[in-house]
């Protein structure tokens, strides 16, 4: 920590502030590998301009609680930057990109306990990428929908093909989706809270 | 083209419980840092999220640190733990420590976030549907 104090400190704009009666907030992750759009789809449908959380973690923390004082080994740092949508007057809804490499992969054992579910974002041109972080989601019980993020000079493959290459079965919803598009992403929102609704009605949501 | 092809995977088997502290030890942990809710380490405890809101209750007392007095500052409207985290330029987890000070010293409120649970609240998501919709 090491805060000066400054008088200068940044701040939510006047129009950034959520009204009082705010009760509470739930978050949405999106994962997806580097590049694949996870910020600009945060920023298309955020109503504040994305900001970036950080936390610092050794390599050896890596699993393990009691990484203090420890130096010596290898620290890195992670930064997810994230989106607010306000719902009502008070319930907000906080999006949250994330990255999808394995070494990231601690910040799920805590930071992202709790989200309603994930969108996993997938670039046709590098389909491998997303490959662990849907295995993650299905070995932790965290319900996810697939958007392709459909990039001008990606392959097409067609949906069923994809599905298959994905390993994913009938229910789980896959869209096509350009992320700088706000009502694109926003559909994307729309078909991971329908499909979770879906879940509550077959009472298959863990 | 063939794209390249994956293998889907299972919900893993529960964890085991985390072990427990040594009798006695103390725990020296700036990761996951529990909220002591005015009582002493054996007390409730409430977990801080990223989207835990947090509101302040008072003004900056005089004995309060810059840091604090930051926060207090900050949240005068409900603002989550992510969002003071991301203003004030401190890690998660320095961001928890601060928090969990100001909540001893009640100066702030914690508002707990909703999570998804085994028995899921169909109204809270078709609230959110009805908000998305209206983008």
């Amino acid at each position: 920590m090491d805060y000066n104090g400054s008088d200068t400190l940044p701040g939510p704009r006047a129009e950034d502030h959520l009204p009082h009666t705010a009760q509470a907030a739930a978050k949405i992750v999106i994962v997806g590998g580097f590049g694949v759009g996870k910020t600009t789809m945060v920023g298309s449908v955020s109503e504040i301009r994305p900001l970036t959380t950080e936390e610092t973690m050794t390599q050896a923390g890596i699993g393990i609680d009691d990484n203090y004082g420890s130096e010596s080994k290898t620290a890195t740092t992670v930064a997810m930057d994230f989106g607010r949508i306000s719902i009502t007057d008070q319930l907000v809804l906080y999006l949250f990109g994330t990255p999808g490499q394995q070494r990231f992969w601690f910040l799920w054992n805590g930071l992202f306990e709790g989200a309603l579910g994930a969108v996993v974002l997938v670039d046709t041109r590098r389909l491998e990428v997303s490959f662990d972080v849907m295995g993650r989601l299905e070995e932790r019980g965290v319900p996810f929908v697939v958007a392709i993020n459909s990039f001008p000079d990606a392959p097409s493959y067609p949906l069923p093909e994809l599905r298959s290459a994905l390993d994913l079965s009938e229910e789980i919803p896959m869209v096509e989706c350009d992320v700088r598009r706000r009502a694109s992403s926003r559909d994307v929102l729309l078909t991971l809270m329908r499909y979770l609704h879906s879940l509550t009605m077959t009472g298959s949501l863990r | 083209m063939t794209p390249p092809r994956r293998q889907r995977r299972y919900p893993a088997p529960e964890p085991p419980p985390p072990a427990k502290p040594a009798k006695g030890g103390r725990q020296k942990n700036p990761e996951r840092l529990y909220v002591v809710a005015g009582a002493d380490e054996d007390g409730a405890r409430a977990a801080l999220d990223l989207v835990t809101l947090v509101v302040a209750r008072a003004d900056p007392p005089p004995s309060a640190t810059p840091e604090q007095a930051a926060v207090l500052r900050l949240c005068g409207a409900p603002l989550s733990v992510a969002e003071l985290s991301a203003y004030l330029n401190l890690p998660f987890s320095a961001m928890t420590v601060l928090i969990t000070e100001l909540l001893t010293a009640e100066l702030v409120q914690a508002r707990a976030p909703i999570v998804r649970q085994a028995l899921p609240d169909r109204s809270l998501l078709e609230a959110v549907m009805h908000g998305l919709q209206r983008l």
